[in-house]
């Protein structure tokens, strides 16, 4: 039923480029741009699941990647795993960690669940800092060898991509399947109006955990695969404060509650930092503009840029998710 | 016949505030059951108490034969068993039509996305909104969003429905339409509990009343008995025979 | 054991000043129903405002005090018209979002000014010797600080006009609309204040320990955790509750490394959230 939404081909094909592009002419940098843009779509797109879908604003969102890249280290650096297996595992068992994270604070409503998100971040920071077997404060670094059972670290770096790739359109799929789905409509009930929702039949503490825990899996995977390209991980790298509250302003900015906003929106902004990180007059203000950017869209179009679409081309509710 | 509705001995306070106060009373199938008393009686307090989102201190609430005391507000519907709020609760951003598919997938029969869609629309038109469908909740009438209210509950196919004051705030042709609603839905098999303030409707509909006042149970019976007793007539009515008056035809 | 009483002193002292922090959030939250992520950023502000004023003027920092009040003041006006008049009575998320968004603007702008490196302010108060234990005399005039500003406040509240309207509106704002009272007016006042409070609390802190830019974050959380525990709407309570605080990290940091504190103070926020869900002295805010 899924395959008969249009949108579901317009994904498959992003996809697509996505992986033709760089190959076509083994252009290295363009890999390179988008393996960012495409980790950028997989944090919002799963943040969406949180805050677009079910209407709770998770501030600490990057901690699910943070600690799949850590758990997909370990397991192919100190035990030597297949790459493909870590990074699955790293998934479930940071999906099981964001189920039992989810137990503690889900009962909490609106600000208090937000802060609340923040605090699991800071202290699973502070927990991993002190953690012997993840080298505390230096982190983990990767040996090339790690790289010899893909075909050398070239070889490495393209299948880390494809794979990248995969859990980007596996998001955006993810998303769509919910949208159109009874667990999503209970949840977009929750959304509008938690205490209705209930009265409604919809078992909200059920479903927030579950939503909780998904929305951890794939970023986690994504976490895996990533730290593995880049060889290295450590406490302030991974559970990086920052990433988490981009991860929202590229939400807000490309349209919360959609698919593809969350897709544009992170694009957008990626292309954005990237751009302001590199010019050396505008790097100090990155943040600056980031808070600037999502300031005027909360005041001006809490929509988004989809949001505007669907105002102007209602049809395009139905084909553009 | 038993009871579809049994409740015992229910009791309930908020801090130093008695809300209710060791109320019983019982429904059967297919009646209506009207519920008056002065603001500030109780009647919401109890409608809470009877889909779970209040926990009552004492007592006990049966329905269908399964003990519901402790059952939160979702596994109470899924009995059979739903409800209306006096301040409407729309899922504003939703449409009209996905509001109600919400009602038919987590209701009773817990209906799959395709066949709720179906019975919602089915309701829709019961209710007289299949014309705006497609309409975005928010955007409804006061009269409308009413209407949703209850087309929502209806979608989750109750054996009993709590109506709270879903007759304040509408203007008199939306009154008359919606007393034919309710009876309309009596009449297809399904209990109905109603709080309500008009006397017009409640003579007219139930077959029989309880009276709250202060959290008590003051009265209880059919309603030409309860209208005309003495202490229902000081707490509440004012006047011995107003709703005689009120409900004159002629 | 002396050893940890003087830790357990010393924390009650600054556990005042934190106190003093969460009363600007906590009249915030409790005025407009608006969880001002600014907190941090503002607490920071005032850190490096009492530093610029003190390398400029070299006066007493203590009276310094009252120009960073006046500091406070403006930025929370500022940051009222700029972010949060626009947002109050929407949801919590717009709210939340606003506010972290002038949050972000204000540590970008502080960062490219200040970059991240430690600040100090050098004013130093001669401390009380009890036996083999030195009670600094910032620490002292710190807490003597935040409780008459507590005093201050508590009598604004309560026995001036402006002060009630406040609380009028704080409790119910169409009523008192509809009593005459411009809620626009109040509102802005009210969240001036509790960012002048921010201010304050930071500018106390820039005499205790050295500070950078990033530093008002880890004061934002213990506030967050103060306003938890005391409920809202009541000065003293924050105060109180801000000593409890403070109490609690003299008792464990001689025996927990610092970077342990936040998981534990996280902790304590979460378990105070779900046990005590009406403050443990005034009223919770709808979230």
């Amino acid at each position: 039923m899924i395959l008969r939404r249009p949108f579901f081909w317009i994904i498959l094909l992003i996809a697509a480029g996505f992986i033709y592009a760089p190959l076509h002419g083994n252009n290295v940098s363009l890999r390179e741009d988008l393996i960012l843009i495409a980790i950028a779509i997989i944090l919002a797109s799963n943040l969406n699941l949180m805050i677009g879908y079910t209407g709770y604003v998770n501030f600490g969102h990057i901690v699910f990647y943070g600690l799949g890249g850590y758990v997909g280290l370990y397991l192919t650096t100190v035990r030597g795993w297949n790459l493909v297996l870590s990074a699955l595992v790293a998934g479930v068992v940071v999906s099981l960690c964001g189920f039992l994270f989810g137990l503690a604070i889900l009962r909490l409503r609106g600000a208090y669940f937000a802060l609340a998100t923040i605090g699991i971040l800071q202290a699973v920071q502070a927990f991993v800092s002190n953690f012997d077997p993840w080298g505390r404060s230096t982190g983990m670094y990767l040996s090339f060898a790690s790289y010899q059972p893909l075909g050398g670290a070239r070889r490495a770096l393209w299948i880390t991509y494809f794979l990248i790739i995969a859990v980007m359109a596996l998001s955006m799929i993810l998303s769509l399947a919910i949208k159109n789905s009874k667990f999503g409509l209970g949840l977009f009930a929750i959304r509008e109006d938690e205490d209705a929702a209930v009265v409604l039949g919809v078992n909200a503490t059920l479903y927030k955990a579950i939503i909780y825990s998904v929305s951890a899996f794939l970023p986690a995977v994504a976490g895996a695969l990533m730290f593995f390209k880049n060889g290295m991980i450590d406490p302030s790298i991974a559970f990086e404060y920052m990433l988490s509250l981009e991860g929202i302003v590229m939400l807000m900015l490309g349209g919360q509650g959609s698919v593809i906003g969350a897709a544009l929106g992170g694009t957008l902004y990626e292309k954005l930092r990237s751009y302001l990180l590199t010019s050396p007059v505008l790097s100090n203000f990155h943040l600056v503009i980031a808070g600037g950017l999502l300031l005027m869209v909360v005041l001006f179009a809490p929509g988004g840029l989809i949001g505007w679409l669907y105002r102007w081309v209602p049809r395009s509710r139905k084909v553009i998710e | 016949m038993s009871a579809l509705l049994e409740v015992r001995g229910v009791s309930k306070r908020f801090g130093g505030l008695v809300a209710v106060s060791d109320v019983s009373f019982s429904i059967a199938e297919g009646e209506i059951l009207g519920l008056i008393g002065p603001n500030g009686a109780g009647k919401t307090t109890l409608f809470n108490i009877v889909n779970g989102v209040y926990k009552a201190d004492q007592g006990s609430i049966t329905f269908a034969g399964k003990d519901i005391t402790r059952y939160s507000p979702d596994k109470v519907v899924h009995l059979g068993l739903a409800r209306t709020h006096q301040i409407v609760k729309p899922l504003n951003d939703l449409t009209v039509l996905d509001n109600v598919t919400v009602g038919a997938c987590f209701g009773r029969e817990y209906l799959d996305m395709a066949a709720a869609r179906k019975v919602a629309s089915e309701v829709l038109q019961q209710v007289g909104l299949g014309d705006r469908a497609d309409l975005v909740a928010r955007s409804l009438t006061i009269a409308g969003k009413k209407r949703l209210e209850v087309a929502r509950a209806l979608a989750a196919k109750p054996k009993l429905l709590l109506l709270d004051e879903v007759l304040a705030g509408l203007n008199p042709t939306e009154v008359a339409t919606m007393i034919e609603l309710v009876r309309k839905i009596r009449d297809s098999g399904i209990s109905v509990l109603m709080i309500e303030h008009l006397m017009q409707a409640i003579m007219s509909l139930s077959n029989r009343v309880v009276v709250l006042n202060l959290g008590r149970k003051l009265a209880e019976g059919l309603p030409d008995e309860v209208v005309h007793n003495s202490d229902v007539v000081e707490a509440y009515l004012g006047f011995p025979d107003i709703v005689d008056k009120l409900t004159r035809t002629d | 054991m002396s050893g940890i009483l003087a830790s357990m002193i010393d924390g009650v002292l600054v556990g005042a000043v934190y106190g003093l922090a969460a009363m600007g959030l906590s009249l915030i939250w409790g005025v407009m129903d608006v969880i001002n992520l600014t907190h941090g950023a503002m607490i920071a502000l005032g850190m490096f405002c009492m530093y610029l004023l003190y390398a400029a003027t070299g006066i007493n920092a203590y009276l310094l005090l009252l120009p960073t009040i006046g500091f406070g003041l403006v930025i929370g006006l500022v940051v009222y018209w700029m972010a949060v008049h626009w947002v109050v009575g929407r949801s919590m998320l717009m709210s939340l979002l606003s506010t972290f968004a002038v949050n972000m603007m204000v540590i970008g702008i502080g960062t490219a000014v200040w970059s991240t490196s430690p600040y100090n302010v050098n004013f130093v108060l001669p401390g009380i010797t009890m036996g083999a234990y030195t009670f600094t005399g910032n620490h002292i005039a710190a807490a003597i600080s935040a409780v008459v500003i507590a005093l201050a406040l508590q009598l604004f509240l309560y026995r001036t006009r402006t002060g009630k309207a406040i609380r009028a509106v704080a409790d119910n704002r169409e009523a008192a609309e509809l009593m005459g009272i411009s809620s626009t007016a109040v509102l802005s006042i009210a969240f001036a204040i509790g960012i002048a409070l921010a201010c304050t609390s930071g500018a106390l802190v820039s005499t205790l320990f050295p500070f950078t830019i990033l530093s008002g974050a880890v004061y934002q959380l213990k506030s967050f955790v103060v306003t938890i525990l005391a409920g809202l709407g009541k000065p003293f309570g924050a105060l109180v509750a801000g000593v409890l605080l403070g109490l609690l990290e003299g008792v464990v940091t001689p025996f927990i490394a610092v970077s342990w504190i936040p998981l534990i103070e996280f902790g304590l926020f979460v378990v105070v959230l779900v046990a005590f869900p009406q403050g443990i002295f005034g009223k919770r805010a709808t979230a």
